[in-house]
């Protein structure tokens, strides 16, 4: 609950280390959540792990409460995220660039029908593996809106406020974020023979 | 039939993303699923979209290990 989250880190921000332990334990599964999605190693998501919870500790007395403490939380995870994937290549585009417009990528060409197959039969290891690898393979300003939205279950404008952009660009990048992954997936569905792909078109 | 996938189509398109969330007009709603009713081509796309946004819901969250835990309770000193 948000009154109980602002009284811990009110107690935190005076000293109270076990108030601060309570934040880790209420939420150090959902920002460790959100780090596995985003980085590819389990090494990596761990560093962003302590890294946003060294960096809550550092800035707690800079938390006003005019957000909730848990989109802070986001804000601060995501940030590491990016700023981890973004210090091995060059700085892609800025989270607040508009987005490209959909384009033929919404309709390939030929298409695999795989959307009536029940979901327990497509959520096998292998196939939560290959989810995770399509996640990873996003560019990191769509994968950040992916993995709040779809993943964490925050609502858009929720994914908004974490990312500092507006709620048009938060819906266009999850759009095109669905789309990739979709189209991962239906590869990858087609290639181990759980679907075959159909020609719809001449 | 792929023939009667057209530009109606592309004038759904926009409105997809607000459908797939539950969150399109009524209005749109209807006339995307009058649409769907008539082409395969886009019922497919359709329920290929959601059944990913399923799949990401349901996929259990991962917990954090024993050791990161105790690991990241020592870096914080508490």
């Amino acid at each position: 609950m948000e009154n109980n989250d602002i009284q811990l880190v009110r107690a935190a921000q005076d000293g109270d280390k076990r108030a601060f332990a309570q934040l880790i334990e209420k939420y150090e599964n959902r920002v460790y959540n959100l780090a596995r999605k985003m980085m590819r190693d389990p090494q990596d998501a761990e560093d962003v792990l302590q890294e946003t919870f060294i960096s809550v500790y550092k800035h707690l007395s800079d938390f006003q409460g005019d957000a909730s403490f848990s989109t802070w939380l986001y804000r601060i995870a995501t940030n590491a995220s990016l700023m981890k994937l973004r210090g091995r290549k060059p700085p892609s585009l800025s989270l607040d660039e508009p987005a490209e417009t959909d384009d033929a990528s919404a309709l390939p060409r030929d298409l695999v029908d795989w959307g009536i197959t029940p979901e327990e039969a497509l959520l096998s290891g292998e196939v939560r593996a290959q989810m995770d690898a399509a996640v990873t393979q996003l560019p990191e300003t769509l994968r950040a809106v992916f993995v709040l939205r779809d993943v964490e279950g925050l609502s858009v404008q929720e994914t908004a406020d974490v990312l500092g952009i507006s709620v048009p660009n938060v819906k266009t990048r999850l759009h095109r974020a669905r789309l990739a992954l979709r189209d991962h997936l239906s590869a990858y569905f087609v290639e181990s023979g759980m679907a075959v792909r159909k020609e719809m078109r001449e | 039939m792929s023939h009667q996938h057209s530009a109606l189509c592309d004038e759904l398109r926009p409105a997809l993303p607000d459908y797939l969330d539950g969150v399109a007009r009524e209005d749109i709603c209807r006339a995307i699923e009058a649409h769907l009713a008539g082409c395969p081509e886009c019922q497919v796309q359709v329920d290929t979209l959601k059944k990913t946004i399923t799949l990401y819901r349901a996929a259990p969250s991962e917990p954090v290990p024993g050791d990161v835990h105790q690991r990241l309770v020592r870096v914080l000193n508490l």
